[in-house]
């Protein structure tokens, strides 16, 4: 029995714009609210550092990422609230083992200069974005299709399990089951690119006037570090339902410069706030913050090959449990962050596994925590000396300090904090020789738990820990090949209770987005994968 | 003086070459690399990366092939910023960071040499005071604190400027940058020029003029500003070079797309090509104003003459 999948993308489009009505001065309306709109319908977001590249498939980081969004259209789009909803597809079905999905393609859709979007295209892009010659960085984003893994250099692109059926159906086929594929169909790795113009421009194909693109909105200007600047994309097949005219995108690092910037007026939405002014804002801008739920995870790895954490489990659960993370998310990070007791924070058809001690009071946890270290071996006349490293920035410093001081107290270990530039941070976590314990974080590529799992894996890319458990692995493994997602859930849960049970990493929290939102920006639905499309915004009259 | 300028110039080239070499290997030596992650790349693709830029051959190879790529005006494609060459992106921040920084020295210039002389003309004077009191707040407080200070009053609060980007291009954009960038410079100025001002004010040919009884303004115009100005343009050399070549402070706060971010960002991205790039051009341009600055000697003081 095959499954049929409908547009919910019409039904949201309904919901969010169906109910506007004309003004007697002629002003259009619309939005959640059904308020009259500004005249001038332009969006300006801080958007963070300046973006490496605005070709999808050669793209890196959330910045680029951001604006991506606004330009291309994948298979699939997300709804506001971050649900997986029809993209450039309108339908599809699933074979019955789960490893070939077949795409309708709406056939109104259009590029920016007119042309029809076919399956071609994206049999194109999709070989494109997995050819080396590339240079990708996010090719494993569609390691689940046949073949992917191997167009890495054994065999050609062609032979990636990708096929235009005819004009508008492309059928791609998966080496294993994947629930969530249709989630990585979201991600610009997978975004279609407009083949002659790519053919044509090569790597300079992301620039104005070469950048020809199927989204909302196409490329009018980048002037590097100053802005991005997008117009309506007339030919897109949902432009009806497209408000915002303009989309500004303005580099802001400096994040006590974009706020005041959003304070003078010229930002509708910042990329982040400053943590040390937090409850400054919380206090004078209340009603502007925004602060909701990020999928991701923050947390110190120990280096289990070497000593003093190789083969000690119970000193790494003694140092994991003299961590009151209470105070490390409520005064030392303070924007909100959630206390973390597991690995994976809350995605979707999941339930996050914790610790056993997580139910604790922190004062059993300290004590549990003594018992631990006197079991390894330490006292206070034979104290644990060992050394944090983490990567220089104030916010890393400050939760180190809070850290080593905690141990010091409860424990009477001698820590040691060194701090390195980014780049040699990750050179030296990488070669795990110097490194005792780091400071790490990982943001999840898709809404899935296996995004945070799967970092585990012996000789994973962001594994540098050294920890290597053939349970894990094995686990791991068997929730790939799974189709039925309950079944898989289980397994990736097993895998989570073992990680928590060998704790290679001490989780310490899960992320929050914390930005300023203006209150005449409309259509802005925080989400854990913190994106946005600016086609479902709108300015109020202010 | 021509002759000597060429002269100068081709013998700039040997300087130009060194620092060159020691950018080009010091950024290599520097540890992690450009295509360093938070999740390392697959081998194959850090492979692919590799071999496109080059990074594969030897590292004689790499400069040599650097070197030829400098002669034909190409500073090769930026590891970054994957979209542009280095010779775009300094093409797209030099006109900012030229505007800027020019704008930031006229400014300094103007306000440094007046204020500077005024204390001259009336040293130990309340008038003396205060400018030597402001050029010591302007020198000790750092562009860091200065800018946002200014955005906050001029900006926020009083909603009179834009506190950042380039709008429009219009000038109202680089009003609190330039002042940002200049209040130091206009600092270091006045206090060069009162101490040099006050030693000509002291030399017998001043006090000759006076005993003939010309007026002051025409005895610090005509007679004592030429020589007064010399420390002050052995200074401004270096200075305008480092001015114009953007201050990654000023356009990271007032988010001015200049050239001093690149510089900054490229190092600490490992991004080889843009740091060249930059350090290449800064280094013609320290060359080209050094040059102007003994020039300019020769114009103030006539017993400097170039042959």
């Amino acid at each position: 029995m095959k499954i049929k999948y409908f547009a919910a993308s019409i039904l949201v489009a309904i919901g969010l714009w169906g109910c506007g009505a004309e003004t007697e001065q002629a002003q259009p309306v619309g939005g959640l609210s059904g308020q009259e709109l500004a005249e001038n319908q332009v969006l300006r977001w801080g958007n963070g550092a300046e973006p490496g590249s605005l070709d999808p498939h050669r793209t890196q980081g959330v910045p680029g990422s951001n604006i991506g969004r606004d330009l291309f259209e994948g298979l699939m789009s997300e709804a506001p609230d971050g649900t997986v909803i029809a993209g450039a597809a309108e339908s599809w079905e699933i074979s019955d083992d789960g490893k070939t999905y077949r795409f309708s393609l709406r056939p109104e859709a259009r590029w920016s200069n007119g042309d029809p979007v076919t399956a071609d295209d994206f049999v194109y892009s999709l070989r494109r974005s997995l050819d080396p010659a590339t240079l990708s960085n996010y090719t494993f984003i569609l390691n689940p299709i046949l073949n992917a893994e191997a167009a890495a250099g054994q065999l050609p692109t062609t032979d990636v399990g990708v096929r235009a059926l005819d004009t508008y159906t492309l059928e791609i086929q998966l080496e294993n089951t994947t629930p969530y594929f249709l989630g990585l169909l979201t991600h610009s790795a997978s975004y279609p690119v407009h083949p002659p113009s790519a053919e044509a421009h090569g790597n300079q194909y992301a620039r104005p006037g070469n950048l020809v693109s199927n989204g909302a909105y196409r490329l009018e200007e980048w002037v590097v570090q100053s802005h991005v600047k997008l117009v309506r994309n007339q030919n897109y097949w949902d432009d009806a339902n497209t408000t915002i005219n303009e989309v500004w995108y303005y580099p802001t690092e400096d994040q006590t410069a974009e706020l005041s910037r959003f304070r003078a007026g010229e930002l509708d939405l910042s990329n982040a706030i400053p943590k040390r002014q937090v409850d400054w804002i919380r206090e004078n801008l209340r009603d502007e913050l925004v602060i909701s739920p990020y999928l991701g995870a923050y947390y110190f790895g120990f280096n289990v090959t070497r000593p003093p954490f190789q083969n000690s489990p119970e000193l790494r659960r003694a140092l994991a449990l003299a961590v009151d993370r209470e105070i490390i998310a409520g005064q030392v990070t303070n924007a909100g962050e959630v206390p973390a007791y597991g690995w994976v924070p809350p995605v979707q058809n999941y339930t996050g596994q914790q610790m056993p001690e997580a139910a604790w009071t922190q004062q059993e946890r300290v004590q549990e925590a003594r018992r631990l270290y006197a079991l390894a071996g330490y006292s206070e006349e034979n104290p644990l000396r060992t050394r944090i490293l983490y990567n220089t920035q104030e916010d890393h410093k400050r939760i180190a300090v809070a850290i080593a001081s905690m141990w010091k107290q409860t424990l009477g270990v001698e820590v040691e904090i060194l701090n390195q530039e980014w780049k040699v941070f990750l050179d030296t976590r990488q070669q795990m020789i110097e490194t005792e314990i780091y400071r790490s974080g990982w943001i999840g590529d898709y809404n899935d738990a296996y995004t945070f799992a799967e970092l585990f894996a012996s000789g994973g890319g962001l594994n540098h820990t050294g920890y290597s458990s053939p349970d894990y692995d094995r686990l791991l493994r068997e929730a790939s090949a799974e189709g039925d997602m309950k079944r898989r859930a289980e397994l990736l849960q097993q895998a989570e209770r073992v990680l928590l049970e060998d704790l290679p990493i001490m989780p310490l929290y899960f992320y929050v987005t914390a930005r300023m939102v203006r209150p005449w920006v409309g259509g802005f639905t925080p989400n854990i994968m913190d994106h946005h499309r600016s086609k479902n915004f709108h300015i109020l009259k202010h | 003086m021509f002759r000597y300028a060429t002269r100068r110039l081709l013998g700039a080239l040997p300087t130009l070459l060194i620092l060159l070499a020691m950018a080009f290997f010091l950024i290599r030596v520097a540890p992690g690399g450009p295509f360093d992650a938070e999740r390392a790349l697959l081998p194959e693709i850090e492979a692919n990366l590799r071999a496109a830029y080059h990074l594969d051959e030897p590292l004689y190879q790499q400069f040599g092939r650097y070197l030829w790529g400098l002669l034909h005006a190409d500073f090769g494609p930026s590891f970054q910023y994957r979209d542009f060459s280095v010779t775009e992106l300094i093409m797209t921040g030099f006109p900012v960071s030229l505007r800027l920084g020019g704008s930031a020295m006229a400014l300094a210039l103007l306000l440094g040499i007046t204020a500077g002389s005024i204390a001259a003309l009336r040293q130990n004077t309340r008038a003396d005071y205060a400018v030597m009191s402001a050029s010591m707040t302007g020198i000790s407080i750092p562009n860091f604190v200065m800018a946002p200070l200014l955005i906050l009053v001029f900006a926020v609060y009083l909603g009179w400027l834009p506190a950042g980007g380039l709008g429009d291009g219009s000038p109202r954009n680089m009003v609190l940058p330039v002042i940002a960038l200049a209040l130091p410079q206009i600092a270091y100025i006045s206090r060069l020029t009162r101490g040099s001002m006050i030693e000509v004010l002291r030399s017998n040919f001043i006090r000759t003029a006076r005993a003939q009884g010309l007026p002051m303004h025409k005895i610090v115009l005509r007679h004592a500003l030429k020589p007064a100005l010399l420390p002050v343009v052995s200074y401004l050399g270096p200075a305008t070079a480092a001015v114009i070549t953007g201050s990654v402070v000023i356009e990271q706060i007032f988010g001015v797309p200049g050239l001093g971010r690149f510089f900054v960002q490229g190092a600490l991205n490992r991004d080889y090509t843009l740091v060249m790039g930059v350090v290449v051009f800064y280094g013609v341009l320290i060359i080209v104003f050094n040059l102007l600055v003994d020039l300019a000697y020769a114009w103030l003081d006539p017993k400097v003459k170039y042959s």
